[in-house]
């Protein structure tokens, strides 16, 4: 059992190390669409702390991706003549991305449920409504026009945007922000289940399930709940610094309340609360759409000679079947987190 | 004896109702005080002004001599008070050790930091969390349950693991609303049994039940509260006899 496992953790670890190269070889697009499915697993997992673990129902969580995107973009781009060092924007981002969150959780303590949702959803919006406007009297964030030439990633010489090669590979910019994003994934999914196996992470799991007893309990639920909303929203930072590094443009349009949609959906489908499940939601909504855009269209025109549904079409059509038919047959999510505790406790036994 | 939570004059409306009025009453360190009346007495109710859950209009309450007006209820469980609940209030996706886990969070302090690091002070006192919650399991005797879900225990399981996770707190007073309403003649036995093991270990105990021979077999004292008013205070012999009591309870049960 131990060697199994031990086994099949190397295998993984072997697949994920190759993957880009077996990407890059069928479009530079598909390690593209890795990354960006690696962000959204960081997006979901900050938000499963807030939704899944904490049972805060917060639908603006896209504007913490964008607090943490800005600042970068502002101090490392030629819109100000700033390049700072990615050693002070990221964890600037982040930390900017946790006061937010602390600032968007104090009015809301009291709230629940659909008020809750309705007062993050109204942030979210408040936020990229100023990420569009803040271009006069001063031009902070050039408004929809967005800002562009940001700097990549570089640590010291070492630069992630241009092509180099080793070993008699070739490492391209977005072979080499895989990497960066593998490592970043490792070191979050970490921290992610250390949190929820501790003191605060059973706080917050007690909060949702009976927020008055957990009160009884001992818990100041004011800070816990805070702290909830700023860790969650400080890992949207952090994803927002790395998305406007990779993407080198950054404008409000990044940021709709459709990007918080998908990122609960990812959060609710996976499995509310338990990190694995999140991941697998994540990337399963990352992977799929992209999967029927490349396939849906040439195979229509294969098979009945014309396009009778546009992928797009076809993309939303199956993302909210998706969600009706997992409401309807597993409402707790895919991975949902008591079974994968009784799983445990089985493997424990 | 000392005394270690005094009430004086405490009141609460709750629209037209006034389901406490004027309620005082003093309990004893080291005894097991209880607390009955008809339905609707308002017996609950100050088990929620006491935990600081609803805000009272009017009184105050002294523990251990120290006011707890304005406290909040995480502020009254690090003060020494548990409870538990008449309709149990249990955290149903955990597991029952984590559930006195989380019992053990108001006398424990690692944070964020902690967690993600894993100090060794962490680590110790994570270790000491999971060691002493095992020994709660033990002492209310559901141990081999400890992995269970919260909602998958038996109803006299949860009962049981509410105290459990109660006594996490390291409580001076612990107050049971109904602790055994709903448990059948054997766990009723063993819950009787629990309650004076802590009374013999030192722990003040704050009891309402309905099961009058239980509370007249376990209790040191007695309270009746009637339409919010206490009617009568005293050992169970004499509350027994008590006209008032028995009218209350429309001269049957008390017999
Ligand atoms: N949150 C509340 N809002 C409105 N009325 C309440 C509330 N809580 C209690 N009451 C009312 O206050 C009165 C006392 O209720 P309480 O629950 O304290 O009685 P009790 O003595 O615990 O009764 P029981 O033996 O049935 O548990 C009742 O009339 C009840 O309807
Ligand atoms: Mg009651």
């Amino acid at each position: 059992m131990k060697q199994r496992e031990r086994l099949g953790l190397i295998l993984v670890a072997a697949t994920l190390l190759v993957l880009p190269f077996v990407l890059a070889e069928i479009g530079t697009a598909w390690v593209r669409i890795a990354n960006l499915a690696i962000l959204f697993v960081f997006l979901s997992l900050g938000l499963n702390i807030v939704v899944g673990m904490a049972g805060l129902l917060d639908l603006g969580y896209v504007a913490f991706y964008a607090v943490g995107a800005y600042p970068w973009a502002l101090l490392a781009s030629p819109h100000f003549g700033l390049h700072l060092p990615f050693w002070v924007i990221l964890p600037l981002g982040a930390l900017l991305a946790g006061l937010a969150g602390a600032v968007l959780g104090a009015p809301t303590l009291r709230l629940r449920g659909d008020y809750l949702a309705i007062v993050t959803l109204g942030f979210g919006e408040i936020v990229r409504i100023f990420m569009n406007n803040l271009s006069a009297p001063f031009n902070i964030t050039n408004g929809p026009k967005g800002i562009t030439r940001i700097d990549g990633l570089s640590i010291g010489p070492f630069s992630f945007t241009s092509t180099d090669t080793f070993l008699g590979l070739s490492f391209s910019g977005p072979i080499k922000y895989y990497y960066v994003l593998l490592l970043l994934l490792l070191v979050i999914i970490v921290v992610n289940l250390r949190l929820a196996d501790s003191r605060i992470g059973r706080a917050w799991v007690a909060i949702r399930e009976d927020e008055l007893a957990a009160k009884a309990c001992g818990i100041d639920t004011r800070n816990v709940k805070l702290l909830a909303f700023a860790m969650g929203a400080s890992f949207g930072g952090i994803a927002g610094g790395m998305f406007a590094a990779m993407q080198g443009f950054v404008s409000p349009e990044s940021f709709v309340l459709n990007e918080s949609i998908m990122i609960l959906a990812m959060v609710v489908l996976g499995g509310m609360g338990n990190v694995w499940g999140v991941i697998a939601g994540a990337l399963l909504l990352s992977f799929v759409p992209e999967l029927l855009r490349y396939t849906v269209e040439p195979l229509q025109k294969a098979l009945l000679g014309r396009l009778v549904i546009e992928p797009e079409v076809l993309r939303m059509l199956l993302f909210g079947a998706a969600l009706v038919l997992s409401m309807r047959y597993r409402p707790a999510g895919l991975w949902p987190e008591s079974r994968h505790r009784r799983e445990m406790k089985e493997r424990l036994a | 004896m000392t005394v270690l939570l005094e009430a004086r004059g405490v009141a609460k409306k709750f629209g037209g109702v006034q389901a406490l009025k004027d309620v005082s009453l003093s309990i004893r360190q080291g005894e097991i005080y209880g607390l009955i009346g008809p339905n609707g007495a308002g017996k609950t109710t100050f088990f929620n002004v006491l935990t600081g859950l609803y805000a009272k209009d009017a009184g105050e309450i002294l523990f251990e001599g120290r006011p707890l007006d304005l406290a909040s209820p995480h502020a009254v469980a690090a003060a020494g008070i548990a409870r538990t609940f008449q309709n149990i209030r249990l955290f149903g996706n955990m597991t029952a050790l984590e559930n006195v886990m989380v019992g053990r969070h108001v006398r424990t302090r690692a944070g964020v930091f902690g967690a993600i690091f894993r100090t060794r002070r962490e680590r110790e006192e994570e270790a000491a969390i999971r060691r002493r919650a095992l020994e709660l399991l033990h002492y209310v005797g559901i141990a081999p349950r400890a992995q269970e879900l919260a909602r998958h225990l038996s109803y006299g399981d949860q009962r049981r693991l509410e105290i459990a996770r109660a006594l996490a707190t390291e409580p001076k007073l612990l107050a049971l609303d109904e602790p055994a309403a709903g448990m059948n003649a054997t766990e009723t036995a063993a819950l009787r049994e629990l309650i004076l093991g802590l009374k013999a270990d030192g722990l003040t105990v704050l009891l309402i039940e309905h099961d009058v021979k239980l509370v007249m077999g376990l209790c040191d004292r007695v309270a009746v509260l009637d339409y919010g008013e206490k009617i009568a205070e005293d050992v169970p012999e004499v509350v027994q006899r008590d006209p008032k009591v028995i009218e209350a309870y429309l001269g049957g049960s008390l017999g």
